[in-house]
């Protein structure tokens, strides 16, 4: 029931995501409204299979590749539709949604069977852990789409010729003030992220730190972010600055989750595609 | 029959100074409307005037002579000989009416393509005809008709979605690089007209403050106050200039007044907040290379026409699709009209019909001398069957809907062969009209 359900949500996502580029093509509201519609019930749908799993599993459903993909889109979708609300800013769906959908289509790839919990996962910091950091990449996702619409319309602008991009995409100040706000929510999660798990790490295998790729690929991730708000409150990295290392940043994250579990062997392995 | 007649002159076939002459200032449009309904032949009537054209829009019955009355009433109205006018009027009847009504007021005939201020000159004179109750059921349908061609056009076609002056372009990038205006600040270098002007488009679109600065400091003074600004030294602009977000600048100065270093020492302390940079200066005033620097944008006159020429072109392509869509309601208003003059015909022609076949009935069953129910009814269904069948023809050919055909001319023949009474005043019952 409940990998029928995590299933059913890749579909939505799809439907939302090509809607947020009918949108984006001809910008009919109807593309953007009925898109964030199919989001919402594709993040509902999406919880009801989370929450259906973790009573079938007994734990929370974030320990292999499977319901990490899974849960990475079911945060990127929610805090898009957060931002979305806060800021009215549809178009940014035309860049979320389908980074939400690939993430859920890569999921749906994957082995979906309830495995028996490693020994080592079996504690209450597992869901503390795992979902600051999600949902802090989460965040980062959003800033990463955000960074790509401002290089392009900065793009525009500088060259001063003022085609399709530049009537489609909000001003520069939106998107780095966009850029600014993920940074300030994220990094503070990445943080807690990171200092939860040194704590878990000391319980389950006696060291806080041990320089397992995942940690030290993690520290890479957090030193970028940390870098790029540093230069944002001192030396004033704005814009174009800001909106790389956002990119840089994202491309980070997604090596750390990704790209550790499957070329890197070390601790966190058993959230690798074997898992 | 009556027909939809419009008479009147544009920028395009009218100098300025004839079009003053033919202006109807809004205290005398109540008055020359009234004069204009008195005059035999006119059923309704609106004026509309603006600075671009004057046009006078009536429902003149069959019997009237429609433009030339329009025209006289223009030239007595305004004491211009007849001779004098002719040559600038222009004059559009039924189909040829309708369009240009609807294309005026979508803004497809305006001077600047897509302008949006017609529409809200089109409504103030159906306003001031309602007003002055010279406007009635078929000009009233017309003219909201017009409103919602105009507001289809608007959302279906991005005819009027982009700037094309120098000054809306300037507000529209400014937009795009700030988001909002109203925490920015503007310093004005130099007091050029171009320069000024968009400067009272950043005011309206909201900007927070002005700084004006001048080689001569009385003329920054001066231009301040215009703008409740705060005037600054010459000398000292760029110690000022880091509070400026937009730059405005026209000098007459033969080299750079801002060099690349300049902007890079000022956007530093500004820790990279953005500055937009809007040169209007023959020869520059700023030196374009800045544009390289992080959140530095620079543009010059003609970066800003050539934003304008594409903005410009792309109104071109809207306005095509546009057209489209006037041709189609102009159809569709058509067959309305036409149902309007085509109703009371048939009904009258039945009306007299019916009225023949009742006085015959009774004269046969009174000459048969017979009480028996079915004799009547014998006789009454034997005159109603031929009635059906002499009238089916006609009425039919009536509500014919053939391309091109000339429905007013129908009506008349018919009404001739048939004998029928002439009102062709008086409207038929009126369909919901819909407001805007």
């Amino acid at each position: 029931m409940h990998i029928a359900l995590l299933k059913a949500t890749t579909a939505f996502y799809l439907v939302g995501a090509l809607l947020y580029l009918y949108f984006i093509i001809t910008l009919k509201e109807r593309g953007a409204k009925l898109g964030r519609m199919f989001l919402l019930i594709g993040v509902i749908l999406h919880f009801a299979g989370f929450v259906s799993r973790y009573f079938a599993a007994g734990y929370t459903p974030i320990t292999n590749l499977f319901e990490s993909l899974s849960f990475f889109a079911l945060s990127i979708v929610t805090v898009f539709l957060v931002i979305e609300v806060r800021y009215n800013l549809r178009i940014l769906g035309s860049f979320i949604a389908p980074l939400g959908f690939a993430f859920s289509i890569s999921a749906a790839f994957q082995s979906g069977e309830v495995a028996r919990l490693a020994p080592a996962l079996n504690s209450y910091w597992l869901p503390i852990h795992v979902m600051l950091l999600f949902i802090g990449d989460a965040v980062f996702a959003i800033a990463f789409g955000a960074g790509i619409m401002y290089l392009l319309q900065e793009k525009e602008v500088k060259r001063k010729r003022l085609g399709a991009i530049f009537k489609r995409l909000p001003s520069l100040d939106v998107l780095d003030e966009i850029n600014y706000k993920c940074l300030t929510v994220g990094f503070p999660l990445l943080t807690l992220g990171i200092i939860t798990g040194s704590i878990w790490a000391e319980y389950a295998w006696g060291s806080y730190w041990s320089w397992d790729p995942k940690e030290t690929w993690s520290l890479i991730t957090w030193l970028l972010y940390a870098a790029l708000l540093h230069g944002r409150l001192t030396v004033g990295w704005r814009g174009r600055k800001a909106a790389i290392l956002a990119i840089v940043g994202f491309c980070a994250v997604l090596f750390t989750f990704l790209g550790v579990n499957l070329l890197l062997p070390g601790l966190h392995t058993y959230s690798s595609l074997s898992g | 029959m009556s027909d939809i007649v419009i008479v009147g002159l544009n920028h395009r076939t009218a100098p300025v100074e004839v079009r003053e002459r033919l202006a109807f200032p809004a205290e005398t449009v109540g008055r020359a409307l009234r004069g204009l309904v008195e005059r035999g032949g006119v059923v309704e009537g609106v004026i509309l005037s603006t600075c671009n054209r004057v046009e006078v829009c009536v429902l003149a019955d069959e019997s009237f002579k429609g433009t030339e009355a329009v025209k006289e009433f223009l030239a007595s109205h305004h004491g211009i000989p007849r001779n004098e006018l002719n040559g600038y009027l222009y004059h559009h009847g039924g189909g040829e009416a309708v369009k240009h009504l609807f294309r005026v007021s979508s803004s497809l005939d305006s001077m600047v393509l897509g302008e949006p201020q017609i529409l809200g000159q089109v409504k103030d004179a159906y306003g001031y005809a309602a007003e002055f109750r010279t406007i009635g059921p078929i000009l009233d349908k017309f003219y909201n008709k017009a409103f919602s061609v105009a507001k289809r056009v608007r959302t279906e076609t991005k005819v009027a979605s982009s700037a094309v002056s120098v000054s809306f372009a300037a507000v529209e990038l400014a937009r795009k690089i700030f988001g909002t205006l109203k925490d920015k600040t503007v310093m004005l270098i130099g007091a050029g007209e171009m320069c000024e002007l968009a400067a009272r488009h950043l005011l309206s679109a909201g900007v927070k403050g002005i700084m004006v600065t001048n080689r001569t400091f009385e003329r920054a003074v001066k231009l301040a106050e215009e703008f409740d600004g705060r005037p600054v030294r010459f000398e000292e602009l760029t110690t000022h200039l880091k509070l400026a977000d937009i730059v405005l600048s026209s000098t007459g100065a033969p080299h750079f007044i801002l060099k690349r270093q300049d902007v890079e020492e000022v956007i530093r302390i500004r820790k990279y907040r953005p500055m937009f940079f809007i040169d209007m200066a023959v020869p520059r005033d700023i030196d374009p290379d800045a544009n390289q620097i992080d959140n530095v944008y620079v543009y010059d006159i003609d970066d800003l026409n050539n934003v304008i020429e594409t903005n410009m072109e792309e109104r071109q392509k809207e306005a095509m699709r546009a057209e489209e869509i006037v041709a189609g309601e102009v159809r569709g208003f058509l067959r309305w009209l036409e149902a309007q003059q085509i109703t009371p015909t048939i009904v009258m022609l039945r009306k007299k019909f019916e009225e023949i076949k009742n006085a015959e009935v009774a004269k046969a069953v009174s000459m048969l001398g017979s009480e028996d129910p079915r004799t009547r009814k014998v006789v009454e269904s034997l005159a109603s069957a031929i009635l059906n069948k002499v009238l089916h023809p006609p009425i039919s050919a009536l509500k014919k809907d053939v391309e091109g055909r000339d429905v007013t001319e129908l009506v008349a023949t018919v009404r001739e062969l048939f004998d029928l009474p002439e009102d062709g005043a008086q409207p038929p019952p009126q369909e919901e009209t819909p407001k805007e």
